[in-house]
């Protein structure tokens, strides 16, 4: 019968600690407590929400509860590549979700999660301001503009 | 004061009274499905999230919720206009069109707030068809979560988080997926629930129902082969009735017994008598650690904790685990007869312990747990093998057709039949310590107690506590109902604030009687008075009130026990605790 275990490292914990305390670890601020947290992780794995959850002296569901209530945070680390599709309205009209759909099936993942080996992440964006360009996907540093479904796979082979 | 007209009648109120409050001052009853008042505790839940209370306000353009719009001086306001009822209904449409539609086959139908509404409305159609939201099961030893049917009323989250502080549930995600649910979504089982039940007896839908044994019980009785007995906790006789329609605080102690002997139970038991046990036991505890303490002992650890309700031993195993070694190590009085049944018993009557099936009544859900927690099995055979609550045994009474209100008293089998008043009051808040003080007295000053009625123990408030006179020593003596009131007594005794002897605490809010099994109150909180009303009469009933009188219990001590504290009573009356706390292991 052990107890629940939590394994975090000491700098990590540390960091946390940080934040919190630079936010008078007020359970009113517990948005701005994560949000600088997310800055610090790239995004908020159960293992962080618990420690934000002790020094915030407020329960882990609660903390969940933020995490999942805003789209802003995320659970999951990015990939080595992450990969965004605009879905604002030009290049959603010019068929962004034919390709993110496509994204998904090469991929076998979901918006907002990472392949298993780490490489690839997916998440959707509002418009990045390259209309002409539209469809617009940006995979990492690299930019791609009118992907049609057929180029995906071309794509992914780009980052081998 | 504030005048106003509510349907045509006037009606005055305190500055800061909600429509709905004023309303029901003057019995008009505005429908409503996430508000929840439960006024003797306090607790006022009012999301304003549902709009089924919405009302019309003369002069006012929108349609106002009851349970969040105070009333204002002068104020008119019709509860049931035209554009009200369509507006509710519209409503109920709404909210019903993302609800399965499982009626016939849910656990809660027939207690169910919710379709007890869509009936009152007179719903006959759902015209908004659209995607339904769909969840998993999740099935822990004592509560069933089916969140489909969840409407996001959120009373669940206030119970766990404001009353009992445990913090296990919380709203989620956004729009139409939201729901409650544990952090990370992780079944209840694995979270630090209690399963104090209490989630379970506010929630107004079949979200959250409690896991149910009644098919492994009918099996079992129908099984020829197998020897089932029953035990029954105090706190059921005073709520059983209200099944049947019976006014809240009837008695029904014989009703009971016969009941459960017509269902088949080849003996019938009570609890009450493994109470008596318990008071033996931790009496001679609390006798053994204070003659230490007044004689200077250093190591001996005051105060004393009880610890018959499970709930609240799981909650001090995550909360408080460097308390552990206070606590009582007397098991609950489930546990003690289980374990007695299935070693004494067992032999007297010459049957092997796995064919040997101990069912116990409770009033509660965390007891189903307790049953599967390791330590209270000998060689993988549970020693109580499960829980039946008291909701379930109404049910299985109306299954078995028998007519319960015509039913003649019937009388507990012996040698586990015989009990005293002292026992009967472990089903309220404050019974358990009135309880071992009776014995306590009369073991510490060895003179009769002539008054049994130690009044300044009882009552409903949450936290209390009290000076009892032990010829001379002045005993003080806390008592907490509610976790988030333990919560509270526990951190004053960390801190030094107060100095107790002893302390009883409940998980549930007024013990026993508002356990997470009982027939549900709907918010009536009058009803949880009612039964403690009728524990008390029930002891005063009772020609024996002091545990250590039961004749059972002497001859229990004479054949088999020893006598309290004994190596025997060691390894079958008392147990261990765990520290469950959450580990942060820094690499
Ligand atoms: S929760 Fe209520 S309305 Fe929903 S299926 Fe069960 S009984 Fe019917
Ligand atoms: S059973 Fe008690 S502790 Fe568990 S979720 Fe429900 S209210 Fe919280
Ligand atoms: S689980 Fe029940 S009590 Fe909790 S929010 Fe859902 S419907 Fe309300």
């Amino acid at each position: 019968m052990s107890s629940i275990k939590i394994k975090l490292k000491e700098k990590d914990v540390q960091q946390i600690k940080e934040i919190a305390s630079s936010f008078g670890n007020k359970p009113g601020e517990l948005i701005n407590v994560l949000h600088k947290t997310q800055g610090v992780f790239g995004y908020l794995p159960a293992e962080v929400q618990e420690v934000v959850a002790r020094e915030m002296n407020v329960s882990v569901a609660k903390v969940y509860g933020v995490v999942t209530f805003y789209s802003f945070f995320t659970m999951i680390p990015k990939g080595r590549y992450p990969i965004s599709i605009c879905t604002g309205t030009a290049c959603y009209v010019r068929g962004a979700e034919k390709v993110l759909d496509e994204f998904k099936k090469e991929l076998g993942i979901k918006v907002g999660e990472s392949t298993p080996d780490g490489k690839f992440s997916l998440t959707c964006l509002r418009c990045v301001g390259a209309c002409g360009l539209s469809p617009v996907v940006t995979v990492g540093t690299k930019t791609f503009g009118r992907v049609s479904p057929d180029k995906v796979k071309d794509i992914l082979k780009e980052f081998d | 004061m504030i005048k106003l007209i509510i349907d045509k009648k006037t009606v005055e109120v305190k500055p800061g009274t909600t429509i709905l409050q004023a309303a029901d001052s003057i019995g008009i009853h505005i429908p409503r499905l996430c508000y929840m008042n439960l006024s003797d505790f306090n607790i006022e839940n009012k999301p304003g999230g549902c709009r089924v209370c919405v009302v019309e306000v003369e002069g006012r353009r929108n349609l106002a919720p009851a349970c969040a719009t105070e009333c204002a001086e002068g104020m008119v306001v019709n509860t049931h206009s035209i554009r009200v009822l369509n507006a509710r209904k519209t409503v109920m449409q709404l909210i019903l069109s993302d609800h399965p539609f499982d009626c016939l086959v849910c656990a809660k139908s027939g207690n169910c707030e919710l379709q007890e509404l869509a009936q009152t409305m007179g719903i006959r159609d759902i015209p908004y068809q659209g995607e339904q939201s769909t969840y998993r099961e999740d099935t822990s030893p004592s509560i069933i979560r089916e969140v489909d049917k969840c409407i996001m009323c959120r009373r669940c989250e206030v119970m766990c988080n404001e009353v009992q502080t445990v913090g296990v549930l919380s709203a989620i995600n956004r729009g139409f997926t939201s729901v409650v649910a544990p952090a990370f979504e992780m079944n209840l089982d694995h979270s630090e629930c209690t399963f104090c039940g209490q989630c379970v007896n506010v929630c107004p839908t079949g979200a959250l129902t409690e896991v149910d044994h009644t098919n492994q019980l009918i099996n079992d009785l129908a099984d020829s082969s197998k020897t089932v007995i029953v035990q029954t906790a105090p706190a059921v006789r005073a709520a059983l009735g209200e099944a049947f329609g019976m006014k809240p605080g009837t008695l029904v102690t014989g009703k009971l017994v016969s009941a459960l002997r017509e269902l088949g139970f080849d003996y019938v038991f009570d609890t009450d008598f493994a109470a008596d046990l318990t008071i033996m036991e931790e009496g001679a505890e609390v006798l053994d650690r204070l003659t230490k303490f007044l004689n200077g002992d250093k190591n001996v650890k005051l105060p004393i904790l009880t610890s018959c309700c499970p709930a609240w031993v799981k909650f001090f195993e995550h909360q408080f685990p460097q308390l552990k070694d206070i606590p009582s190590t007397a098991r609950s009085p489930q546990q003690m007869f289980g374990s007695i049944a299935k070693s004494y018993f067992a032999e007297k009557i010459g049957v092997d312990r796995k064919n040997l099936v101990v069912v116990s009544i409770m009033p509660c859900v965390a007891k189903k747990y307790e049953c599967t927690r390791e330590e209270f099995s000998v060689d993988g055979n549970p020693d109580v093998d499960y829980s039946v609550s008291t909701r379930e045994l109404a049910n299985l009474i109306k299954r078995a057709n028998i007519d319960f209100i015509a039913l003649p008293d019937g009388d507990f089998d012996n040698p586990f039949g015989e009990s005293t008043g002292a026992s009967v009051i472990f089903g309220t808040t404050g019974g358990v310590i009135e309880a071992a003080v009776r014995t306590t007295y009369e073991l510490y000053t060895k003179k009769h107690l002539d008054k049994v009625d130690f009044k300044q123990l009882r009552g409903m408030e949450g936290i209390r506590s009290a000076k009892v006179d032990f010829n001379g020593l002045e005993l003080n003596i806390g008592i907490a109902h509610g976790l988030g009131n333990a919560r509270k007594l526990l951190e004053e005794v960390i801190e030094g604030k107060c100095a107790y002897h002893a302390i009883e605490i409940m998980a549930c809010p007024g013990g026993c009687i508002g356990g997470g099994g009982q027939p549900y109150i709907h918010g009536d909180t009058s009803i949880l008075k009612a039964r403690q009303k009728a524990v008390y009469e029930e002891d005063v009933n009772k020609t024996l009130r002091k545990s250590h009188e039961n004749p059972y219990i002497i001859r229990l001590y004479e054949e088999f026990l020893g006598k309290p504290l004994s190596e025997k009573s060691h390894n079958l009356l008392h147990t261990h605790y765990f520290d469950r706390k959450k580990e942060i292991i820094i690499e």
